[in-house]
């Protein structure tokens, strides 16, 4: 809005040879650098520096000599495996958060602004939503083990045992159950402001010329919908893919994911000298983040045309 | 006969350049020439004895340690200790760190006065650093009671403390006492086995694995028995993969049998858990100890030398035994009757037979087939 506000009024400076007025607006464009140089340093130090010792060390063998032996290991085996567990948990905790995360949201954006269960639940999903790694695990243990609180009431309530029907928190389906925690909330907060942006007067409109609840859903709000909902589900997914600590906590590497395996191959105490090869594992992931990302992009700018 | 007496006369002569050396030295400037990074032991006499080490590492007045908790193996006390002994502070770098982050500290700061001068790490750890020149060789005054089996041939490296795979269990949960491996199987024990964390992160655990291996006909240069052993408990429903197993999951009975060094179920576990109960499982008997060296490049070359000297001193050996740390020189203590009695009887007694561990080689296939074949066998 401030850059619109700059740019029409420059030319009129210009007309009219005002030349203080044009000094100011340069001085201002200057300040305007200024400030995001913080930033701009943060994003160089924090993010482009070592996204680039990973591309070059994921090419290095250990003596340094140029190899592609490091990702030739990390797509296959058992790291192949990794990488493909780890798409499978993001999409499907990606998914189901995802329609979870979009109903819950809908709900509260039919209540009024400003009612307090509405604020309730956004500042809840603002702190759920951040909530991760081992104490999580330990909350989840805690409450639905084999001891835990929570099993030991569905057992006083209905008679019944969870653990001795199969479930489970120690393989990939508890770790999906743990990952909906800070899924959910996640996606109530990314969702609700495309949400908030259907407006009123649409369905007002679409009521007027007839159109039964599933036409306007069909023809007006889920195509409004759909892009900020894919957006939304990468975000996801992409924090779901990076999620590490809780999966390692549930279940001891006995299913294989890439950021666990990274964390062995780098911080553990039983494999040594194979550094390199967590960095290229770590390539991969940054690819797989990127192209996310930019769908993501895509699909926000095709999203802005709308909600605004 | 002449062979001999002209071996006699070499060493002799040898012996007296030596000494020459060493006198000639003396007399230059007094111990602060000594240049104690190259130092590989200390004399009873001369520049490079016991007393000019403690003036030269009290005049450096720091040392820096890497990874070294307060609560593990007493290395709190050890600290503290060494300190009030010669005034020498110590800056202890990320405590809950790793042995990789140790050796990527000695890697990158190097050159700083903050680099690590010492290090505790995992034999695997040791040996790579040794293979990369990061240690500097040095033999503690005790090394002849370190068993050969333990200590690098050059002085790289050397055994500092350790123990042994154990089976630790809350009696208040579990009425059958697990003896072995082969115990394990009860199916009165489903939901309840645990490892401290997974095989392919944790030294620990990978232990757990090996000495699995050696209950079930495995080898040293055979882990799979014991990868399979752990997947046959997993389908039976007694294997709790999780991996934070330790004091607080063997409280809530999410783990209450579990298998772990005996050191830290002695240290970490028994202490919260009334009347936990540790044994050595009788099909198996899987020992590791952590080394100890010295970094080629340690801002405090003197102090890290008077740290080894003072670890491996009957007082520094019996300070690791009270934190239920198995010291590597135990068995001289116990012979001299130096042993701290009260600590030595709270460990479980440590098998017959001499002490074995895997070779180098064998360790790496293990930690390979682990890698490779753990979520894919056991998951």
């Amino acid at each position: 809005m401030a850059e619109a506000v700059t740019a029409v009024a420059a030319p009129d400076a210009q007309a009219s040879g005002a030349r203080p007025g044009r000094a100011l607006t340069i001085g201002r464009a200057a300040l305007r650098w200024l400030g995001a140089v913080p930033f701009g340093v943060y994003i160089a130090l924090g993010l482009v520096a070592p996204t680039i010792a990973i591309a070059i060390a994921a090419f290095q063998s250990n003596s340094g000599a140029m190899t592609t032996a490091n990702l030739d290991g990390a797509v296959h085996g058992v790291y192949l495996t990794g990488l493909e567990n780890s798409l499978e948990l993001s999409a499907i905790t990606a998914v189901l958060g995802g329609i979870f995360g979009l109903l819950i949201a809908y709900a509260i954006s039919t209540a009024r602004r400003g009612t307090v269960l509405r604020r309730v639940v956004l500042t809840l999903s603002g702190v759920f939503a951040n909530f991760g790694g081992v104490p999580l695990a330990l909350l989840f243990i805690a409450a639905l083990s084999t001891t835990g609180v929570v099993t030991g009431w569905i057992k006083d309530v209905t008679g019944v045992n969870i653990w001795d029907h199969g479930f489970t928190l120690f393989d990939l389906s508890g770790v999906i159950i743990v990952y909906m925690y800070f899924q959910i909330p996640l996606m109530v907060l990314v969702i609700l402001p495309a949400l908030e942006g259907l407006r009123p007067a649409w369905r007002e409109a679409a009521q007027n010329m007839g159109a039964s609840a599933w036409q306007y859903w069909r023809y007006v709000g889920g195509p409004v919908l759909f892009p900020p909902f894919l957006g939304c589900l990468l975000l996801l997914f992409g924090s779901g893919l990076s999620a590490y600590a809780t999966a390692e906590a549930l279940t001891g590497g006995t299913i294989s994911l890439t950021s666990i395996q990274i964390g062995a191959l780098l911080n553990g105490n039983v494999i040594a000298g194979q550094e390199n090869l967590a960095y290229a594992l770590g390539l991969i992931m940054i690819l797989i983040i990127t192209v996310a990302m930019i769908l993501y992009a895509l699909l926000q700018r095709r999203a802005a045309r709308w909600l605004q | 006969m002449t062979k001999t007496v002209v071996a006699v006369l070499a060493a002799a002569s040898t012996a007296a350049l030596a000494a020459g050396c060493g006198s000639s030295n003396n007399n230059s400037s007094g111990s602060s020439s000594v240049d104690w990074a190259k130092v590989t032991h200390l004399t009873a006499s001369g520049p490079d004895s016991m007393a000019n080490l403690v003036k030269a590492a009290e005049k450096e007045g720091q040392l820096n340690v890497i990874t070294l908790p307060s609560n593990w193996a007493n290395y709190g006390n050890i600290m503290k200790d060494f300190t009030a002994k010669y005034h020498i502070h110590i800056s202890d770098a990320i405590p809950e760190g790793s042995s990789g982050q140790e050796l990527q500290a000695v890697e990158t700061e190097k050159g700083q006065s903050r680099a690590p001068d010492v290090v505790d790490v995992g034999t695997a750890f040791a040996v790579e650093g040794a293979s990369k020149g990061l240690w500097a060789p040095y033999e503690v005054q005790t090394w002849s009671d370190i068993p050969a089996i333990a200590k690098d041939t050059n002085g790289d490296y050397y055994a500092d403390y350790g123990g042994y795979v154990a089976i630790g269990y809350n009696p208040a949960k579990v009425k059958v006492a697990p003896t072995s491996f082969k115990s394990l199987e009860n199916p009165a024990y489903k939901n309840m086995i645990g490892l401290n964390n997974s095989p392919t992160t944790a030294g620990a655990a990978f232990a757990a694995v090996y000495a699995a291996a050696l209950a079930n006909g495995g080898s040293y240069s055979n882990i799979l028995p014991g990868i399979e052993f752990f997947a046959k408990l997993k389908k039976e429903g007694n294997f709790v993969p999780t991996a934070i197993g330790g004091p607080s999951t063997v409280q809530n009975g999410t783990t209450p049998i579990l298998i772990w060094w005996d050191y830290l179920l002695a240290s970490e576990v028994k202490p919260v858990v009334p009347g936990f109960k540790i044994v050595i499982p009788s099909d198996a008997s899987f020992a590791s100890y952590y080394d100890q060296a010295i970094s080629a490049t340690a801002p405090d070359p003197a102090a890290a030398r008077l740290w080894e000297e003072y670890l491996y001193s009957t007082t520094g050996q019996n300070l690791w035994l009270q934190g239920y740390a198995r010291p590597i020189e135990l068995s001289t203590l116990v012979a001299n009757g130096t042993v701290d009695k009260t600590a030595y009887a709270a460990l479980p007694p440590a098998p017959a037979g001499a002490l074995t561990f895997p070779t180098q080689a064998q360790d790496a296939t293990a930690e390979n087939v682990v890698t490779q074949d753990w979520a894919k066998d056991v998951g």
